[in-house]
């Protein structure tokens, strides 16, 4: 959009992963004279929201300045050497699939940050969390900037101890244990990835992702890529995460503070599913074809799975805990995004980009409004919350209310809004797979997962009756929206009722890279 | 511990063929410079022991002093051969100096000055944590037995004949013994030391019999010559070579803790004094690696399908039954700290044989995977120790659950243990504990070992759990009902005016270097991880 040298580019680009490295290390260092705030706190958290809306800054003037006439070019590149021993080059670089990921990924921090700003969750000092929240986000960016394979796995890594530490340290009920569960299933997951890695790298004989997708796997005999697919896939399917191994999810996500379950399912999931696309197609296509239908089968039994699992918690009587139920809807949604990769077509790829960036924008949105809910109530669980007839948010608190309708319809794929269009062309990609894959197995998956729609809409449904309807009762007024939290929520809003209407803005830029990849640079 | 001893040890089986046709080669010229590492420290050893007849009570802390430099000085040595081409008692008339390839029994390669280095800096740090201690050991036989294990170990990387190996192992060992059990009048040190002791003899004798059976077999002792006449081994023969060639293995696998041979450690450990412990741990290791590796890589290669699958079993038991004891460890117990980290120590220890077992399937250059780990560990775990020490002194239990709230207390030296720890474990922010992970993995790939990379990601994940829980402990909020710790941290506030260490208040000079140290050195090797990983990549033989 607006013309910028290539080298400001680059600094941009090592700014948004250096500087909340940087603001970690500050934030734990006593504040400067003149900075001092109104107490230790209160400095600690607004250099929090400093740092991060300077990344949220450099990261919107790097999409301003990216060409998107040429989304498919990786831009903003740095190719410096590091460890020369093990062949790791720090090489950085975005092109139409990572820029929406780095923007969205530096918006909900920034959101996070404003929100704690206000809100900050009980717990111990203020300045570790601080200092957390800037080691993940630079984590995060990281890994959707790196293209080099072992530099990915560092920053695949980098999350997982701030991860672990807001958790154990800020959530709720049962925190240690999810914690532990998260942090070890994750690490088993990268470990075994770490693994395949290098074998992919070690046989090809460089971990540059660009030079490797370029190759399209010419370099890497079939056997060598089925190896290497099942050993990454597991780490990022851990990740995503993909039925059977979600099962760190939902605990994560109950025991996790507000802040840590948006970045949780908004951005952490994200790095699953971004490796698939951005590893495994264009680097072991051949790996990719042997194991895509069993992607594909877990993938829909996820969606039915998490759809179930919805219906089980909302039904009354049943003690559902709203964030678990959201947690649940995410391992569906995910798996409309491995239904997607998992058809190898460029539909259905750019659905699964699509529907990324929709679920992080969307889940994002419901986890902080349930966790205002559950500030407002004491209390997430459904059945406490609804009593007899509901807990009447609508007459309560209007406007939360609203917003929560809002967000659940945006979930269950309404069409006008973000959530429709990657779950449709996750669909359409399934129906017409690429060539070699069983169309009738993906005819099947696809027919299952149409149905998983409905499950999902169901769900929805209930949640809206059960929270925002239901009897008035003789209850003083609940705190309805808060300033603090409209500016935190009201982007989020926004976008996706812009993706959801006018998805192009979005497939532009996806949809050359993903044909990029997909035909291995030759395009 | 004296170079001509070593000559006579190693030359002596040749003298007989030699002697006959040439008087001269009984003399022999020495390169100086190339053996002044450890012989430097050797010497520093007997004056320290000297030096402290003369010196009366109240100045024995010179003697810290002077061991300090020397080992500081034998340090310096090694920069002048940093080419690592220098070698020395060299027979078959070889020319000694630059360029000599014949046989040698002292060679100051890259593989030999990386080693020194790292047990001299081992040795050095052990010297460190010290200084505070000794005044209840006996400060002169104290210094000299750590100045001559530090010697022999220095020497052990560069030996390349069997019989300098066993004496450089022997003058590590030996003297270490007395370490552990300095601590006069405490039951636990005596019986830590005669544990050590019984098996570390066995360890050696084992060894000795097998080094009596390649010697007959082959005919010599130098490495290279063994290798090259294993290669045809006479038929009849064939058997004592292969059994030579197990016993001499076992031997060093006794050295390194490798399971089976690991019980020893944690009772070692927990009764030695803690600087001991963190020798052990680093020094003692490195001893045993680099002479498993030198007899392995360099002697026996043409057995490498025989001891090749025997190391990568033993690695993944060692890893495998070090993780699961630690994991089993009781916070609450006395000196879970120092046991929980001696399991570590044997469950890294299992990491550090992947690559030499690596190195049976493919090429040598794996071996470089082993030092840099080696390096890596070596700095983080005194670093672990160190603070270790600094929490020893006012929670003399040294439980882990002692650890519980030191951000509270000490903020820096909290913060460097979770580095270390994290290093240990291998995950951000301890980038190099990351990377030396990934070089080890990557060898295991490389060499086709897919199964005991598996094993090795699955322990990765189980020591994550403890050294994880470790950290988390550190930054939890102080227990309140803690008796002994704030009267401790009254008895100090006096002093803290006075002196107040960036690590907290009451931190001897000494521990706090300490811990600068290896920080600094853990945090500069994160951001260049390329300063001790280089060696993975290149063949330092």
């Amino acid at each position: 959009m607006i013309d910028i040298s290539e080298s400001v580019m680059q600094f941009l680009l090592a700014f948004i992963v250096v500087i909340p490295l940087v603001g970690a290390v500050a934030a734990l260092l006593p504040a400067p004279p003149g900075l001092k705030g109104s107490g230790p706190d209160q400095a600690v958290l607004r250099h929090g929201v400093t740092v991060t809306g300077a990344v949220l800054v450099a990261a919107i003037v790097l999409a301003a300045g990216f060409d998107h006439d040429h989304p498919s070019k990786m831009q903003a590149t740095t190719d410096i050497s590091w460890i020369p021993a093990l062949d790791v080059r720090i090489h950085l670089g975005i092109d139409g699939i990572s820029l929406p990921l780095l923007v969205l990924t530096a918006l909900l921090t920034f959101l996070c940050a404003l929100y704690s700003y206000f809100k900050l969750p009980a717990g111990p000092s203020p300045k570790a969390f601080v200092a957390l929240l800037l080691v993940l986000e630079s984590g995060t960016l990281a890994t959707f900037a790196v293209l080099d394979l072992l530099l990915f796995f560092l920053a695949f890594e980098m999350v997982l101890i701030p991860m672990y530490f807001l958790i154990a340290r800020w959530g709720g009920a049962q925190r240690q244990a999810a914690a532990w569960k998260f942090i070890l299933y994750t690490l088993l997951g990268s470990v075994v990835m770490l693994l395949g890695l290098l074998l992919v790298g070690l046989k090809s004989g460089t971990f540059d992702m660009v030079a490797l997708a370029t190759d399209n796997g010419r370099g890497l005999t079939t056997s060598v890529q089925v190896i290497a697919v099942l050993a990454i896939g597991i780490g990022l399917a851990v990740k995503t995460p993909m039925w059977p191994l979600h099962s760190w999810l939902p605990d994560a996500h109950t025991a996790a503070p507000t802040v840590g379950s948006v970045l949780l399912a908004g951005v952490l999931l994200k790095m699953g599913t971004y490796g698939f696309v951005r590893i495994l197609l264009p680097i072991t296509p051949d790996g990719m074809h042997t194991f895509a239908p069993y992607l594909a089968a877990f993938a829909v039994v996820g969606i039915i799975y998490g759809s179930l699992a919805c219906l089980a918690l909302v039904r009354p009587g049943s003690k559902g805990d709203l964030k678990r139920l959201i947690a649940y809807s995410s391992v569906g949604h995910m798996g409309f995004v491995l239904l997607g990769i998992a058809s190898m077509t460029p539909t259905g790829v750019n659905g699964a980009l699509f529907a990324n960036i929709a679920h992080g924008l969307i889940t994002g949105l419901l986890f902080f409004l349930v966790g205002a809910v559950k500030d407002r109530y004491g209390t997430a669980d459904l059945d406490t919350l609804s009593g007899a007839t509901g807990a009447a948010l609508y007459g309560r608190a209007p406007r939360l209310g609203g917003l929560l309708a809002f967000a659940a319809v945006a979930s269950l794929g309404l069409p006008g809004l973000a959530g429709f269009w990657g779950e449709m062309l996750a669909l359409f990609g399934s129906f017409d797979p690429a060539d070699g894959l069983s169309r009738p197995a993906f005819l099947t998956f696809m027919s299952i997962a149409a149905f998983g729609t409905l499950l999902t809409a169901a769900y929805m449904l209930m949640v809206v009756r059960r929270v925002c309807m239901g009897e008035k009762r003789e209850e003083p007024q609940l705190a309805d929206v808060q300033t603090y939290e409209f500016a935190a929520w009201t982007p989020l809003v926004a976008l996706t009722v812009l993706a959801g209407l006018w998805p192009a803005v979005l497939l532009g830029l996806t949809d050359p890279a993903v044909q990029k990849l997909l035909a291995g640079g030759k395009s | 511990m004296t170079p001509a001893v070593v000559t006579a040890g190693a030359a002596a089986p040749d003298l007989v063929t030699t002697a006959a046709e040439s008087t001269t080669s009984l003399i022999q010229s020495v390169d100086w410079l190339a053996i002044a590492p450890p012989v430097v420290v050797a010497a520093m050893a007997l004056i320290v022991l000297v030096t402290d007849l003369f010196l009366p009570e109240r100045r024995k802390p010179l003697l810290g002093a002077l061991a300090i430099a020397g080992l500081v000085a034998a340090l310096a040595l090694l920069v002048p051969l940093r080419d690592g081409n220098r070698s020395t008692f060299c027979i078959d008339g070889a020319a000694t100096g630059p360029g000599s390839a014949g046989a040698c029994s002292y060679t100051a390669d890259h593989f030999a000055l990386v080693i020194q280095a790292l047990v001299l800096g081992g040795a050095l740090l052990t010297a460190l944590l010290s200084l505070g201690d000794t005044r209840r050991l006996p400060a002169g036989e104290f210094w000299f037995l750590l100045l001559s294990s530090a010697s022999g170990a220095a020497l052990l990387p560069a030996a390349r004949d069997l019989a300098t190996l066993v004496v450089a192992l022997e003058v590590a060992s030996l003297p270490a013994f007395a370490l552990v059990g300095i601590k006069r009048g405490d039951r636990r040190s005596s019986e830590a030391a005669l544990k050590f002791f019984l098996s570390s003899v066995v360890a050696t004798a084992v060894m000795l019999l097998g080094v009596s059976f390649v010697y007959a077999t082959t005919g010599t002792l130098h490495l290279t010559e063994i290798a090259a006449r294993l290669d045809d081994v006479p038929g009849q023969l064939d058997t004592l070579a292969k059994a030579g060639v197990a016993l001499t293995l076992v031997g060093f696998a006794f050295k390194t803790a490798a399971a089976p041979f690991h019980f020893w450690v944690p009772d070692t450990y927990v009764g030695a004094p803690l600087p001991i412990a963190a020798y052990l741990s680093v020094v003692g290791k490195a001893v045993g690696f680099s002479g498993l590796i030198l007899v392995t890589v360099i002697a026996f290669p043409a057995y490498a399908d025989v001891w090749g699958p025997a190391l990568a079993v033993l690695a993944a038991l060692t890893m495998t039954i070090g993780n699961v004891a630690a994991l089993r460890q009781n916070a609450g117990r006395a000196r879970s700290a120092v046991r929980l980290l001696a399991w570590s120590s044997v469950a890294q220890a299992g990491y550090l044989l992947v690559p030499i077992a690596s190195a049976a399937y493919s090429s040598d250059e794996h071996i470089g995977s082993t030092v840099a780990y080696a390096l890596m560990y070596a700095v983080v775990n005194l670093g672990a120790f160190a603070v270790a020490a600094l929490v020893a002194r006012t929670s003399p239990g040294n439980r882990i659950t002692d650890y519980r709230g030191l951000y509270a207390t000490r903020p820096l030296a909290a913060l460097a243990m979770a580095f270390f720890l994290l290093c240990l474990a291998g995950l951000p922010p301890g980038i190099i504990g990351l990377f030396a992970k990934v070089t080890v993995f990557s060898a295991a790939v490389d060499a086709g070992l897919g199964w005991l990379a598996v094993v090795m990601a699955v322990n990765v994940v189980i020591a994550l759990y403890y050294y994880l829980q470790w950290t988390a402990t550190l930054f939890r909020a102080p227990e309140k009902a803690s008796e002994e710790t704030p009267a401790a941290a009254r008895e100090e506030t006096p002093a803290d005016g006075a002196v107040r260490a960036p690590t907290g208040h009451g931190a001897p000079a000494s521990l706090t270097v300490a811990i600068a140290l290896t920080a600094a050195a853990g945090v500069v090797l994160s951001g260049a991880p390329q300063t001790v990983l280089r060696f993975a990549a290149v063949n330092l033989f």
